[in-house]
């Protein structure tokens, strides 16, 4: 007998997939269910955790902030192979603002998040005019051509890079701003992509050219997604910059362009809270696979194809679907 | 000093052109941006050495060998993974990217780097020309990348599989109802790509060692070649590549090595700020640009 899968809404999904129509504080709860637990989840666990896996949720809270940054560029048809461009921008802007002109952390990271977007942003503005892989291309060689110019001309302390930043003043403020900032980003730029604006982002990536007959402006839209993008990523650099209290080549390292495309691919691109989710698992496990070294990269790669190929919606998406819907078989009718 | 420059200068831009000529065919002809080509241009170099070094087969025949065990393996990519993906550039860039990531480091991993790895050269002599001290690999290069321009001018002018390729190039749908199947036609770009990468390798790397960190090197310089020529081009790539050849070397000779990445760097932004598509890409201008 050939079955089919038939998937039903539940409920609660139709009831307020659109306007809000709850009955009870079941319902309320199992809607907000989703939306509160990662709050919790932030303000519990360092609590919970011990030294060692303290600064694990905190390179977990910078990877994801990545991966949303990722994401952002994603959902406005640019696919960027190097987030360590925007990262590394964010990381040499504070160190040299911190080392050089001894400013204190609080002043760095806003103004190196702002400084890095903007310039990642400029740097990046000839490659707007072009659609498809352009943009990929350019993002790939930039961060590696950076290393080699800091390299050669022994800028900015050149190979040694500059270490003896100023510190955090505690590690509970350290991990309460990042995680701070994770929760605004992600509900924040969610908030903004289901906007009207976020709707053009997305409209640039499924079909530009109806988007500039809409009589918008494409570029500017791009140009701005861009910086917004680039910020994230220049805020999580600046911010490693002072956990690490250094900064050097290794800003531009393949890992910080890899793994925001793995955990937002693996979590699900497209809805943020896809890339985090990603972020959670991926950086975790490569914690546990540290013993591997140099395997790590080869490990995402290989998740990356896999996860194309055969779950292209990634984690996020699914475990959505599951929790909206029933699911189950049925006969085909004749 | 000006001449050994420019004779320089010439066998630099043939190796850009060599090194990027694959990368573009794949791209010119399946609209495939095969991330993963450093890899297997590393993949390749890798295969011969072990080939000679491990089983004792002669250098003739394991440069041969591996030349087609790339192209099957590009063939085999494009087979298991793109064709799922054919069409979403995300996906595509993000798999070949992938594939050519865990290739790569594979090898970082078993630490297959050093001087030992290095492929012989062809010819082992070395003559004064003009002036200026020169081996004959190099003359090889410069051979072999001029043969296999012509041999692929030929076979894209001449032949009824490579009009089909660029037939399919030009527009799908309409080869499609000339009875050309996209896929296989695909297929064969990748492969032709990923052979032409072997054979690169096969000339270049004697030049230098085998290192996995040279796979990005390689991607890098024919992504930039092709940026400025205008991907899917074949004349745009060698231009480009004699510009930035040139470029590279008299900036090495007469301001600093340091300043030869700068150099290409600051030629892609200018170009794509002044003429987006590349110098030569008009085929596809108006789809590449918004």
């Amino acid at each position: 007998m050939k079955k089919r899968k038939e998937r039903i809404n539940r409920g609660i999904k139709v009831r307020s997939g659109d306007i809000y129509a709850l009955c009870s504080w079941q319902e309320m709860l199992y809607l907000s269910g989703p939306r509160i637990f990662p709050f919790v989840l932030f303000l519990l666990l360092p609590f919970v955790l011990g030294i060692y896996w303290q600064k694990v949720l905190l390179s977990v809270a910078v990877f994801s902030l990545l991966a949303i940054s990722w994401d952002i560029l994603a959902q406005s048809g640019m696919i960027s192979l190097g987030q360590s461009l925007f990262f590394g921008m964010g990381a040499y802007c504070a160190g040299i603002m911190n080392h050089y002109w001894g400013m204190s952390p609080f002043l760095t990271i806003p103004l190196a998040t702002v400084a890095g977007g903007f310039i990642c942003t400029v740097m990046l503005l000839p490659v707007l005019r072009l659609r498809g892989i352009y943009f990929s291309m350019v993002t790939l060689i930039l961060p590696i051509m950076l290393v080699r110019i800091i390299e050669a001309t022994r800028i900015f302390g050149g190979t040694e890079g500059i270490s003896g930043m100023s510190p955090m003043p505690s590690k509970w403020i350290e991990l309460y701003l990042v995680l701070g900032v994770l929760l605004g980003a992600l509900f924040g730029f969610r908030r903004m992509l289901d906007s009207d604006y976020g709707l053009v982002l997305k409209g640039i990536a499924d079909n530009d050219r109806s988007v500039t007959n809409a009589g918008i402006n494409i570029y500017l839209f791009k140009a701005q997604a861009l910086f917004i993008s680039g910020c994230i990523g220049a805020f999580s650099g600046a911010f490693m910059t002072h956990v690490y209290m250094f900064v050097g080549m290794p800003v531009f390292a393949l890992d910080y362009s890899i793994l925001p495309i793995a955990a937002a691919v693996v979590g699900g691109p497209g809805t943020l809270a896809g890339a985090t989710l990603g972020a959670f698992i991926l950086v975790p496990l490569s914690e546990l696979l540290r013993g591997v070294g140099g395997l790590r990269i080869v490990f995402y790669g290989i998740l990356l194809v896999v996860f194309i190929v055969t779950l292209p919606e990634g984690i996020f998406h699914y475990v959505q679907r599951k929790y909206n819907q029933f699911e189950r078989w049925v006969e085909v009718d004749r | 000093m000006l001449i050994g420059t420019t004779i320089y200068a010439l066998i630099n831009s043939v190796i850009l052109a060599l090194t990027a000529i694959g990368f573009n065919l794949t791209f010119g002809i399946s609209g495939v941006a095969n991330f993963a080509y450093g890899a297997f241009y590393i993949l390749s170099a890798y295969t011969t050495w072990i080939l000679m070094n491990q089983f004792g087969v002669p250098y003739l025949i394991s440069v041969p060998v591996s030349i087609l065990l790339m192209a099957v393996l590009g063939a085999l990519m494009y087979r298991l993974v793109l064709k799922r993906l054919r069409g979403q550039v995300l996906a595509e860039v993000i798999a070949t990217f992938g594939m050519g990531l865990v290739i790569l480091e594979l090898f970082r991993y078993f630490g297959l780097v050093g001087f030992e790895y290095t492929l012989p050269p062809f010819i082992d002599s070395s003559h004064i020309i003009l002036g200026t001290y020169l081996d004959m690999q190099r003359l090889l290069i410069v051979i072999v990348a001029v043969v296999v321009i012509f041999l692929l001018w030929f076979f894209t002018h001449y032949t009824s599989l490579g009009l089909a390729f660029r037939g399919i190039a030009q527009d799908e749908r309409t080869a499609l109802t000339f009875g050309m199947d996209s896929d296989k036609i695909a297929t064969l770009a990748v492969a032709f790509g990923a052979g032409l990468a072997a054979v690169a390798a096969a000339v270049i790397i004697p030049l230098g060692s085998i290192a996995p960190g040279e796979g990005y090197d390689v991607l890098i310089k024919a992504l930039a070649v092709c940026i400025i020529g205008g991907l899917g081009s074949t004349g745009g790539v060698i231009a480009a590549s004699f510009l930035i050849g040139f470029a590279e070397r008299f900036t090495d000779s007469y301001i600093g090595t340091h300043w030869t990445m700068i150099v290409s760097l600051a030629a892609i932004l200018c170009v794509l700020l002044i003429k987006p598509s590349g110098f030569f890409g008009k085929q596809k201008e108006l789809e590449e640009r918004i």
